[in-house]
Order: structure tokens, then C-alpha cells, then sequence
């Protein structure tokens, strides 16, 4: 497939995938070169880039020392049943 | 003046696309204590992000440390499969995720909902087309940079939490495999056991809805005021 030039229109319906990384080469290619030299399609893009980047961080919290002393916990169960069955 | 080109871009911080599989060769590990040191050494690291993954996906911390503890004791005792010690993290999170899907389905699939067709969203009138961009970008307005500003300055972690917590399950699970956790759409369609096209319509719509209830929280909390007006309620910057 050759290099298409998309309209705003076009660009913004595949804007979701796009940033998503679902486009192959060349579509992704004729987003990066519309987002080049349009702004108002690129001021939009850089919006969701932004809010997406904030939905991502809700993706880490402060583990609980709780969970932590519990997984410890676990491991050491483990260790202990494997040492068990070389015995 | 010639047009802007290339604007300035903000960094993409979209999660990271995972190798999640265990081929290669297999680890070795001299005895019992290196391979626990090695396991806690990696594992210590991504704990907060495993919580908060387990947090998105349960949306209750009991409920996240269950899956965080199960999926963990399943890759201490599965470490043998894990063939190259770089995907270590991709597929500690794939174990977390599979961990939480088969316990979800499990329970959906006790009250069997009517049959057929996409569960209803509420307030379903095309939330699909609902963007923030629009509600704070009028360009005929100068301040519109400054309101987006005011948004996002304003717009807290417990915020968005809130805002993807509030989502029925079908629209937040879509949003948080992809968005949160990097999966692709045919992972996430694989994941959930739909169609790929079914997993595109619940994105969008999730992404509609998560951005009016972050529009309705911004307003309520006075961050944006009616009609666009900026608000006096904002943090500061
Ligand atoms: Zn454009």
C-alpha cells in the first residue's frame, strides 16, 4: 500500500487505533504525516496522548505493607514445602 | 509565518507492549535461596504497579491483594516455564490478568444476563462521540489552552480512579486491558472471550463515558465552571 493523504475527518475516526498501536506501517505513516502539518488534528491527538497518559498512571498504587509481609509470607510457605519434598 | 511544523509533542507514555510468553531457554538457578533472591529482586519492583493493575481490574483493594497474592504464588511455582528473564515482567502481569479474568467470569457467569447483544450503557445516548477535547477546546475562545490546563491540573489520581471505577465492567475492562495495561485489542478480545469488533465498540464507548464522568466530576468539583467558563475552584498549578 502507498502513502494516502488522509483528511481531518479520516484522522481523527483512527486516532484511538493509532495511539493505540493498532495501524500497521503505512497507516500509522500517513497519520504521522497529517499530524505533521495539521494542527488542529495534532492539538487533538496530543489531548488524548495527555489523558491517556493519566489513565495509565491509575495502573499504579502504593502497595500495602499488608500485601507485602503476605507474599513474603507466601514464599516462605513455598520454601518450606519444597525443601520438605528434597528431604 | 510559516505553519508549526513539527509541533512540540508530549511524550507518548502509553504502557509498554509486553512479550508476554515464556519461550527461550530455560533459567538456572544455582539452589533454593538464588531463585528466591532472584524472584524478590524482580517481583519488588513492580509490586506497586501489580496492585494498582489489581486495583483497576478488582476495584477493591481485599479483592486486589487476593489476585496480586495468587498471581504471585502461580509464578513462583511456574518459574521454571518463564524461558528468558526479560519477559519476567509481561508475564507476571499476563498471570495477574488471567488470574483476575477467570475469577470474573466465573461470577458473571453465575446470574446469566438477558442473552445477546451489548450490555446497555447508561445514559446511552452515542456516548461513543463524547470527547473532553470538545467541551474545553473552542478555538474561537482564547483561553481554551488554559482551561485544558486547569483540567488537567486539577484532575487528581483519585480522580480518574473514580471516573474508571464508575464504568459497568464490560466498558472498564476494555479501558483498563488496553489503556492501563498495554494489551492489544485482539489480546484483550482473546482475554475477554468476545469478537475483536465487539471489543472496539466497548473502547469507544468506554473512552466516551470515562471522559463525561471526568467532565462531570470537573464540574462538580468547580475545576470547570458551566459553559466552559473557567472555574475558581482549580488547584493551583
Ligand atoms: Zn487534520
Amino acid at each position: 500500500m502507498s502513502a494516502r493523504d488522509l483528511n481531518c475527518e479520516e484522522v481523527i475516526e483512527r486516532l484511538f487505533d493509532y495511539l493505540d498501536q493498532e495501524l500497521d506501517a503505512q497507516q500509522a505513516a500517513d497519520i504521522d504525516r497529517h499530524l505533521h502539518r495539521c494542527r488542529d488534528c495534532f492539538t487533538r491527538s496530543e489531548f488524548e496522548k495527555r489523558l491517556r497518559a493519566r489513565v495509565a498512571a491509575a495502573g499504579t498504587a502504593s502497595a500495602p505493607p499488608r500485601l507485602q509481609r503476605r507474599i513474603r509470607h507466601l514464599l516462605d510457605q513455598f520454601n518450606g514445602d519444597e525443601s520438605d519434598t528434597t528431604r | 509565518m510559516s505553519l508549526a511544523s513539527p509541533f512540540t509533542s508530549v511524550p507518548t507514555a502509553r504502557p509498554q507492549r509486553q512479550r508476554r510468553d515464556a519461550s527461550g531457554a530455560a533459567m538456572k538457578f544455582r539452589d533454593a535461596a538464588q531463585r528466591r533472591q532472584w524472584f524478590e529482586q524482580r517481583l519488588e519492583p513492580l509490586l506497586d504497579r501489580l496492585y494498582g493493575n489489581a486495583l483497576r481490574l478488582t476495584r477493591d483493594p481485599d479483592d486486589a491483594e487476593d489476585i496480586v497474592a495468587e498471581a504471585v504464588g502461580k509464578a513462583w511455582t511456574r518459574l521454571d516455564e518463564l524461558r528468558d528473564a526479560r519477559r519476567f515482567e509481561g508475564w507476571l502481569f499476563h498471570i495477574l490478568t488471567n488470574t483476575f479474568i477467570s475469577e470474573w467470569r466465573r461470577r458473571q457467569s453465575r446470574p446469566k444476563p438477558a442473552p445477546g447483544g451489548e450490555p446497555p450503557t447508561p445514559d446511552d445516548l452515542d456516548i461513543a462521540s463524547f470527547t473532553l477535547f470538545q467541551q474545553l477546546h473552542q478555538p474561537f475562545l482564547l483561553w481554551w489552552a488554559s482551561l485544558e490546563e486547569q483540567f488537567f491540573n486539577g484532575l487528581l489520581q483519585e480522580d480518574l480512579q473514580r471516573a474508571l471505577d464508575s464504568l459497568p465492567d464490560p466498558f472498564r475492562l476494555a479501558i483498563v486491558l488496553v489503556e492501563v495495561q498495554g494489551y492489544t485489542y485482539l489480546e484483550a478480545s482473546r482475554l475477554l472471550g468476545v469478537p475483536l469488533g465487539t471489543v472496539r465498540s466497548r473502547l469507544s464507548r468506554a473512552r466516551g463515558l470515562l471522559q463525561k464522568q471526568l467532565w462531570e466530576q470537573a464540574r462538580e468539583a468547580g475545576v470547570i465552571a458551566d459553559q466552559g467558563r473557567p472555574g475558581q475552584g482549580g488547584s493551583p498549578p
